[in-house]
């Protein structure tokens, strides 16, 4: 089991639900974060002053998965939110010890689902 | 003694000088008093009221931030204030003109361009110009609602100067031409079967804004992700409906000055006339509620808000000339057929973000048509003609109406799609797809309205 941590751009959210859900990938969780990798930031003027921002909005994407079902989700990620510009966003993969569903009990790979 | 009775002392010796002085008598009012202090309650009550029209702008605003996306607010406030600013301007230099200078035709004005028409500093005109300004502005603004969320902010203004230069005025000259004077007049205030009645501009104002919304809300589609690959629409929802109500509230006050200061005199009636126009805003209200309680299963807010305002455009022409009853009447059927109107649209799939098209077009016509039906200027004993099917007068008024009524359509939604159908061609109209998406705040004015507040784009 992992747990695929996505943070994209705010704007190919929708985007990136159709490619999951094409893949038949629909559990997830999303949250709004904000973030910064290599990019220098946009210009946005306030009241005629410059000033750049740093940290750039994002939407942080948590989707709990099988092991077989880790690639599909990686690329339904990348198809939807790679739009060839800096700020993209990036993909972590992290080991998943245990998923446990609250209504019913089960544990493990089944409670994935 | 103390102070109090000390300075009433001191205030009635000095009156008694001052009468003692030279012996004179204040002299009786003579009618010329009176006509210019009925000159001057005029103009005050007009001022007031076009200063309460003014105020409808903040309305409008904040219904239509209030109902779109937050990504896009700071569009839509910009495209608000620009419609003021750009109309009065226009208006002040070339709209005015055209529709109140001498008339050709009663079809255009063709004199007293820049406003130069007054001689007397303290002439009444100053205020009547002033007050259809404010006017002006309404019918412009109505349209930035329907068209929010993907027109490019440079089409909007060019739009935006267009109905203020030549769209609204012309036609706002037929039908109230001869306010300024008779030389001025319009050829449907002398219609054979009785002059077409719109007190306070359900057609000239309303009806012109929404059929110019639904050209644009037609030649530009709907904004991205509201219709599913099937055809069935998807809700787009308003990120903040307390602002949107606080909009329509103030548009209701707003409405205050816009029917009964469409008298322009500091008479009576403006009392009867805010009455009916209350009265038809709150039928529209619970009409709406009722009817979306019914379709849709639950009382919606939004619904229920476009309600209140189409009751309030329905009545606006009758105001006047309707009874308390008629008011109800026309505001609850307005909220009725509001309802309808936005699902309609819905499935028709014209996007309209806000429901312009159903609040200002369809009342707008159907607040005309009313007046063919309810006014009741007979029974009323106000001593003109006006009188509806309704109340006896034949369907003399009600053709009236529907001619009045067709030629604003046509010319209005003619123009509309003309406009922003040459407007696509040559400068575009629509912003770009990763525009849209990412939000014209940022991308069309570099502002974010709700900087430090984490925005959910969720399409």
């Amino acid at each position: 089991m992992k747990l695929i941590i996505a943070y994209i751009k705010p704007e190919r959210l929708n985007a990136v639900k159709q490619e999951l859900y094409s893949r038949e990938v629909y559990k997830m969780s999303v949250a709004p974060a904000l973030g910064c990798g290599q990019q220098k930031g946009y210009v946005e003027t306030y009241r005629g002053v410059i000033h750049e921002v740093n940290l750039l909005k994002k939407m942080r994407l948590a989707i709990a998965v099988n092991d077989d079902f880790v690639e599909k989700t990686i690329e339904g990620i990348c198809a939807g939110a790679r739009t060839g510009a800096i700020g993209d966003g990036k993909i972590f993969v992290v080991p998943l010890e245990d998923c446990i569903r609250i209504r019913t009990g089960e544990r493990g790979p089944a409670a994935i689902g | 003694m103390d102070l109090r009775k000390y300075m009433m002392a001191a205030g009635l010796l000095a009156g008694v000088a001052l009468c003692a002085d030279g012996g004179e008598v204040a002299s009786p009012a003579t009618l010329k008093d009176v006509e210019a202090l009925q000159l001057n309650l005029n103009i005050v009550w007009t001022l007031l009221a076009g200063v309460l029209v003014f105020f409808m702008q903040a309305g409008f605003a904040m219904v239509e931030t209030g109902f779109t996306r937050a990504k896009n607010a700071a569009n839509i406030m910009m495209k608000n204030i620009m419609d003021f600013a750009v109309g009065t301007v226009s208006y002040f230099l070339i709209g005015s003109a055209l529709m109140f200078g001498t008339s050709a035709a009663g079809f255009i004005g063709t004199d007293g361009f820049l406003m130069r028409v007054f001689g007397d500093p303290a002439d009444w005109n100053w205020t009547f110009m002033f007050f259809q300004t404010m006017f002006c502005a309404t019918a412009a603004t109505i349209v930035s609602g329907a068209v929010a969320e993907r027109t490019q902010f440079r089409a909007y203004l060019v739009y935006s100067m267009l109905v203020s230069v030549l769209i609204y005025p012309i036609s706002g000259k037929w039908a109230w031409g001869s306010l300024f004077a008779e030389t001025s007049a319009g050829w449907l205030e002398s219609l054979p079967t009785g002059a077409f009645c719109d007190f306070a501009g359900s057609s000239v104002v309303h009806s012109v804004g929404g059929w110019i919304a639904l050209a644009g809300a037609l030649v530009l589609g709907p904004r991205i992700g509201k219709y599913k690959p099937d055809g069935k629409p998807r809700a787009i929802l308003g990120h903040n409906l307390v602002i949107a109500t606080l909009g329509v509230l103030i548009l209701w006050v707003g409405w205050f000055g816009f029917n009964p200061g469409s008298t322009t005199s500091g008479i009576g009636d403006i009392g009867r006339i805010a009455m009916t126009t209350n009265l038809a805003a709150a039928a529209g209200t619970i009409a709406a509620l009722a009817t979306a309680w019914l379709l849709l299963g639950k009382p919606d807010l939004s619904m229920t808000l476009n309600g209140s305002l189409a009751g309030l455009v329905a009545v606006t022409a009758g105001c006047n000339s309707v009874t308390p009853i008629g008011a109800l009447i026309i505001g609850a059927i307005g909220g009725v057929l509001v309802v309808l109107s936005v699902l309609a649209f819905d499935r028709l799939h014209v996007d309209d973000p806000v429901g312009a098209v159903s609040v200002h077009a369809v009342n707008g016509l159907w607040g005309t048509l009313a007046c063919g039906l309810f006014n009741a200027e007979a029974v009323l004993k106000m001593g003109d003609a006006s009188t509806g099917l309704f109340y006896g007068g034949g369907f003399g008024q009600l053709m009236s109406q529907g001619i009045g009524a067709l030629s604003y359509f046509v010319w209005a939604f003619g123009l509309g799609i003309l406009m922003f159908t040459v407007i696509k061609k040559t400068i575009g109209l629509r912003v770009s797809a990763d525009e849209e998406l990412k939000g014209l705040d940022i991308t069309e004015h570099g502002n974010d309205a709700y900087a430090g507040f984490q925005i959910f784009i969720n399409e």
